[in-house]
């Protein structure tokens, strides 16, 4: 007598649906609603990206402060979390583990405080690209590529080395921008 | 750092961020916004060449022009360039440009693909960084052609850096999602799940989700990954969270790691290997165990990563579903979480709650959170939470429970969100649907739900309901007084008008001999609301006036003036006033005769499965019903709709009985348990006299006695109770109670898996039965596995297989051992079957399966699915070879041919998976029209071969099939036929 499960034999024979876990977007937002970063995991058109920001905007904000911090949208789930005027905004699918993606948030939030040196919104808006370039090592594809706080920064430091070599001084006037 | 040291590189760029965000208006933004845009067309146009930097710094402005939402159509033949410059920044511009705004310009592509190729060869690791990934934010088919063999080279070579390696494992990833044909496995998979074992976390984090990604389309040649998972998971479990330094996260020790080590492990079943398996249990102890503990630190990051890879833990649990300790711990662990102070937790506990309730092993532990799901339906302030409480709510409802939990979700109706009214409707008429015990209270919920959110009570819920009325006659009286009752309402809403019109048309007589409820009165109240209906609900309603008249010829000249009237018979609605014409004329023209014939009671619907499943399934996707449940739910619609074969009342308690061990179940218990001295010789006897001639003659009296029991006693599952309980010593011999006649679903069970060979074969509250099977020629072997759903042992568990025919001329040889007798709660047991095909057949044989259930003997016969195509040998041929063949098959019996509806999608490629299913080959390019399907293969018995040729030709525009098969023997191509018809 096998004492398995009575389920098992629908498991094992194929019949259940396979998941891929990934994450399909990230979007970071003002309380204004102001878009400041987004990531884009799966092939859309920039119509689609445009409504689903719209439309995701409006639906978190209007959450109020003690809510939870995941909601169903559309067949997605998304989880959010408000870190002063910035609201970091993910979207899992079904099968994924939303804790861990609270927590993908706050390392990433982790990381930019820790690159920026407590990071506000305007370290984001002005160095847009770095906060790419931070995410990219982070996360790739969608999925945790390095979850190491020290490499990651490590990663980043490196680069800005090779670019403070590479830099020649500029002219005044080229610096700020009229030429 | 400051932050100023970070963008001083681009000087240019903060100013333009400034001018923009000191805009006071849109208007002003996009003026600057396109000054700078003819400012920098100018620059790329114009005769100097820029330098990098130059470059550089406009292409950054424009990709910030683009996320501030704008279009830019230009600058990417810049962005391009900046990609081969040898500064690593530029390059880095370049490649972000590139990902953020990729354009499917195939020149550019090639371009693009150029210089990524250049930076891959680099072995400068920075470098080849960014080209990775550059490929996985792109991700597009023409990268995927380039580099999808390029990229397992790097992946597993000797002397790739750390880094890099982990860029190109999710690169690869992404690569194999877009296009999974171009990326070969090869030498290069095993090393990839090697890197599991990786010193680098940070490279077993990264391929462990390509690993995880190729193991679910590719599971055999994966497999090895679940000892290596496993042993890696007990690693970070059992460690102290020091030990893995920079990877601990706030005292959790590689918290992503450990989820998506748990998450591989739920591509596959429970390792086999026990030494693996007890390994792994430990771990998901271990992590129970941890949940338990005083936490390490008061951060919310702490127990976020704890409880992360504890959901993770429970979800494969609940995968294995083979595990009723490890079941039992997580749903008391998420009870606790029920009842936590924090949002989330609760919120995840009740969607997790959810799966556990489908477990057989949890449901009941499930159950016992019932008043706290309640609390949280009525007090959460979060939608989504109360969502989530709403769905547990459904998903743990079953008999004994099921009158609580419609009403609360009734009550919960009244105050619920707009955004999830429909879907709590549908799923309040479902459940009441599904356990109605009695239909006076399925009909009464019904009514509620109309009364409380008629708006959300959709077109197939008050559909649903009349088919039930109709069908059940049990119940159309109390419908009718019911509706009647309702309708009084000074305000009800439409739908109730439309049942109600509908109902009183077709039973209003039912209560037609109570004054206050007399035919004028029924007329005249339905008549109230008709004004303030919509056209097609006025339209039911002059139906139902007609029916009147059929019904209570003392309406009809008041009913005929109704019609006579102008708003009536000229009504602008053309519908509207052919129908007062007609019903009009009819009523005046008619004999009473042709009246009631015209105006008879509605004949019974056909059973078919409720069109509010369907609509919830589309509503909600897979997610909120699964496929088992939907399965479960087809089979009790049926036995609700279809009342034709069974008397009104059987179904519904025969359920009741086989659902939880009823008190006359208990009673029977009782009695067998206490030794009645000298029925157990006789008691059995009378069937084994009437039917084998073999056992002793019996006391008369006895005789009499269970004759009298027998009469009395349901075919049914349930039933054989006193007589059965007097052959208690039956074990030795071959039992001797009369196997029950085939169940009526028999039939269709067994058409179910004319095309497919696994599956479950038949389920109720108790038992599960699922079947492996193979064929090979002429012999088959068949798997059946038996699993007890209860957590109560059956005892004396038998099984008979029986061939028909076999008295005269054996047509199939099935041999079996006998199964062991006690089956404990939750366990399955399994039987193999040998059969050998002798000669072809038609009739499938009848398995007989015997156990006592808390005393009561449990008695029922099903179809073994062994039908003749599963020998089939298939052949394939040329066209011309073919219709040869068909040619020589031309005597009229050796040709079957059926012409009917299709019942199921018409889908190529569903209908090209059954016919391929049925065994036979199917053909290409033989029939001249590409629409139809042919198929030829070769029956194996032991005394001859029999040839088939198949034709299947569909009319998508019909919904039709014509089916025709030739066989060398007419008796085959006229089963075939019988057996395909039902498949499409």
């Amino acid at each position: 007598m096998c004492r398995g499960g009575v389920g098992r034999l629908i498991s094992s024979g194929g019949e259940k649906t396979v998941f891929s876990s990934k994450m399909q977007f990230m979007l970071l937002f003002s309380r204004q609603g102001k878009l400041r970063l987004q990531k884009w995991y799966v092939p859309l058109s920039d119509k689609e990206k445009k409504k689903i920001t719209r439309e995701l905007v409006q639906t978190v904000l209007a959450r109020k402060p003690k809510m939870c911090s995941f909601l169903e949208w559309r067949d997605l789930k998304i989880v959010y979390k408000r870190y002063a005027s910035l609201y970091f905004c993910c979207a899992i699918e079904d099968q994924d583990n939303e804790l861990i993606t609270l927590e993908i948030i706050h390392r990433y939030v982790e990381l930019l405080d820790k690159y920026f040196g407590s990071v506000c919104e305007l370290d984001i808006i002005f160095n847009f690209e770095k906060a790419y370039f931070i995410l990219d090592e982070f996360l790739l594809g969608g999925e945790a590529q390095e979850t190491s706080k020290k490499n990651v920064l490590k990663a980043i430091e490196q680069a800005d080395l090779l670019q403070e070599e590479a830099e020649t001084p500029r002219s005044v006037l080229e610096e700020i921008g009229l030429t | 750092m400051p932050a100023v040291s970070k963008g001083d590189g681009m000087r240019g760029l903060a100013v333009f961020i400034s001018d923009i965000r000191n805009c006071k208006s849109k208007e002003a933004e996009i003026k600057r916004i396109n000054k700078e845009l003819a400012n920098i067309r100018s620059k790329f146009k114009g005769d100097k060449a820029l330098d990098g930097y130059s470059k550089k710094k406009y292409v950054c402005k424009l990709l910030f022009i683009f996320l501030l939402g704008h279009d830019i159509d230009f600058g990417h033949m810049e962005a391009v360039n900046l990609l081969s410059s040898n500064k690593y920044t530029e390059k880095q511009i370049g490649y972000l440009f590139i990902s953020v705004l990729v354009n499917s310009n195939s020149e550019l592509i090639r371009l693009i693909n150029n210089a990524i190729k250049n930076d891959l060869s680099s072995r400068n690791p920075t470098f080849m960084c960014l080209a990775l990934h550059c490929i996985a934010n792109v991700g597009s088919r023409e990268m995927a052609e380039a580099f999808a063999s390029e990229i397992p080279r790097i992946l597993v070579a000797g002397d790739t850096m750390d880094s890099v390696k982990q860029s190109a494992a999710l690169c690869l990833l992404r690569l194999y999602k877009t296009s999974p044909d171009l990326v070969l496995m090869g030498e290069w998979t095993s090393r990839v799940v090697h890197l599991l074992n990786d010193q680098h976390m940070g490279v077993v984090t990264a391929a462990i989700s390509l690993i995880t990604c190729l193991s679910q389309k590719n599971p055999d040649e994966f497999k090895t990954c679940v000892s290596l998972a496993v042993s890696r998971l007990s690693r970070i479990v059992s460690s102290a969270s020091t030990d893995l330094q920079d990877y601990t996260y706030y005292f959790v020790p590689a918290p992503w790691l450990s989820c998506k080590l748990l998450r591989l492990l739920q591509c596959y079943p429970p390792p086999e290997d026990g030494a693996v398996k007890g390994r792994l249990v430990e771990c998901l102890e271990t992590i129970l165990n941890k949940a338990q503990e005083p936490p390490k630190s008061k951060k919310v990051q702490h127990s976020n990563a704890k409880n992360a890879i504890l959901f993770e833990a429970i979800s494969l649990i609940i995968h294995y579903d083979s595990e009723p300790n490890l079941l039992v711990r997580a749903c008391n662990q998420l009870g606790q979480f029920l009842q936590h102070r924090e949002t989330n937790l609760r919120y995840l506990a009740l969607e997790s709650m959810c799966t556990l309730a489908s477990s057989e092993f949890s449901h009941e532990a499930v159950k016992t959170h019932i008043e706290t799901v309640i609390n949280a339906l009525k007090t959460e302030r979060d939608v989504s939470v109360r969502q989530r409480a709403a769905d547990l709510l459904y998903a743990m409802c079953d008999r004994s429970n099921a009158k609580q939990i419609v009403a609360e979700m009734l009550s919960y109706l009244e105050t619920a969100d707009y955004s999830i009214r429909e879907e709590m409707v549908l799923k309040v008429a479902i459940l009441a649907e599904k356990y109605a015990v009695d239909y006076s209270w399925y009909v009464d919920t019904i009514l509620n739900l109309i009364r409380i959110a008629g708006d959300y009570v959709s077109e197939e819920v008050w559909y649903r309901v009349i088919q039930i009325v109709i069908n059940r006659d049990d119940v159309q009286g109390y419908a009718a007084k019911t509706v009647f009752e309702a309708l009084q309402a000074p305000a009800c809403h439409e739908n109730m008008v439309k049942v109600g019109g509908y109902i009183l048309g077709e039973f209003g007589n039912l209560i037609a001999g109570d004054p206050r409820s007399s035919p004028l009165v029924q007329f005249n109240l339905l008549h109230s609301k008709f004004h303030l209906c919509s056209v097609p609900t006025r339209a039911l309603l002059l139906s139902a006036y007609i029916k009147f008249i059929n019904l209570f010829p003392e309406t009809k000249a008041t009913i005929q003036e109704v019609l006579r009237c102008d708003s009536q018979i000229r009504n602008s609605d053309v519908e509207l006033q052919q129908r007062a014409v007609e019903y009009l004329k009819l009523s005046s023209i008619a004999s009473t005769d042709v009246l009631a014939t015209v105006l008879e009671e509605m004949p019974p619907f056909p059973e078919r499965e409720s069109s509010i499943l369907a609509k919830l399934k589309k509503k909600k996707g897979p997610g909120a019903v699964s496929v088992t449940e939907l399965e479960d739910n087809k089979r009790e619609g049926g036995e609700l709709n279809g009342g034709s074969d069974r008397g009104p009342d059987t179904s519904a308690m025969a359920a009741s009985n086989a659902s939880t061990p009823s008190p006359s179940a208990d009673l029977l218990g009782i009695r067998s348990a206490a030794p009645v001295g000298a029925a157990p010789a006789s008691a059995g006897s009378l069937l084994v006299d009437v039917f084998s001639e073999a056992g002793p003659a019996a006391p008369s009296a006895a005789v009499n006695d269970d004759g009298f029991l027998r009469d009395l006693e349901q075919p049914t599952e349930t039933s054989d109770s006193l007589l059965v309980e007097g052959s208690g010593d039956s074990d030795s011999a071959p039992p001797s109670e009369d196997p029950a006649a085939p169940l009526p679903e028999a039939d269709d069970l067994l058409n179910k898996f004319v095309c497919k060979n696994n599956g479950v074969l038949f389920e109720n509250q108790l038992l599960q039965i699922g079947i492996k099977s193979e064929y090979r020629q002429n012999l088959g072997r068949m798997y059946l596995f038996y699993g007890n759903k209860t957590s109560v042992q059956f005892a004396s568990f038998t099984t008979t297989v029986s061939c028909p025919g076999e008295l005269h001329r054996p047509q199939l040889n099935v041999q079996t051992k006998p199964v062991e007798p006690l089956v404990e709660g939750g366990a399955q047991i399994q039987q193999v079957l040998n059969i050998e095909c002798l000669t072809d057949f038609s009739e499938a044989p009848l398995l007989n399966i015997k156990f006592r259930y808390g005393g009561a003997l449990q008695n029922l016969t099903l179809k073994l699915p062994v039908t003749i195509n599963k020998f089939f040998q298939p052949t394939e041929m040329a066209s011309q070879d073919f219709f040869q063949r068909w040619k020589q098959l031309s005597q009229p019996q050796q040709e079957a041919q059926k012409i009917f509806k299709a019942n199921h999608s018409m889908d190529t490629e569903v209908l090209k998976a059954k016919l391929l299913g049925l065994g036979t080959a199917l053909l290409d390019n033989v029939d001249p029209n590409p629409e139809n399907y042919v198929c030829a293969g070769v029956i194996q018995t032991k005394g001859q071969q029999v040839g088939c040729l198949l034709r299947l030709e569909p009319n998508a525009q019909a919904q039709m099939y014509r089916l025709t098969l030739r066989c060398s023997k007419d008796s085959v191509s006229k089963r075939l036929c019988e057996l395909l018809a039902e498949q499409f």
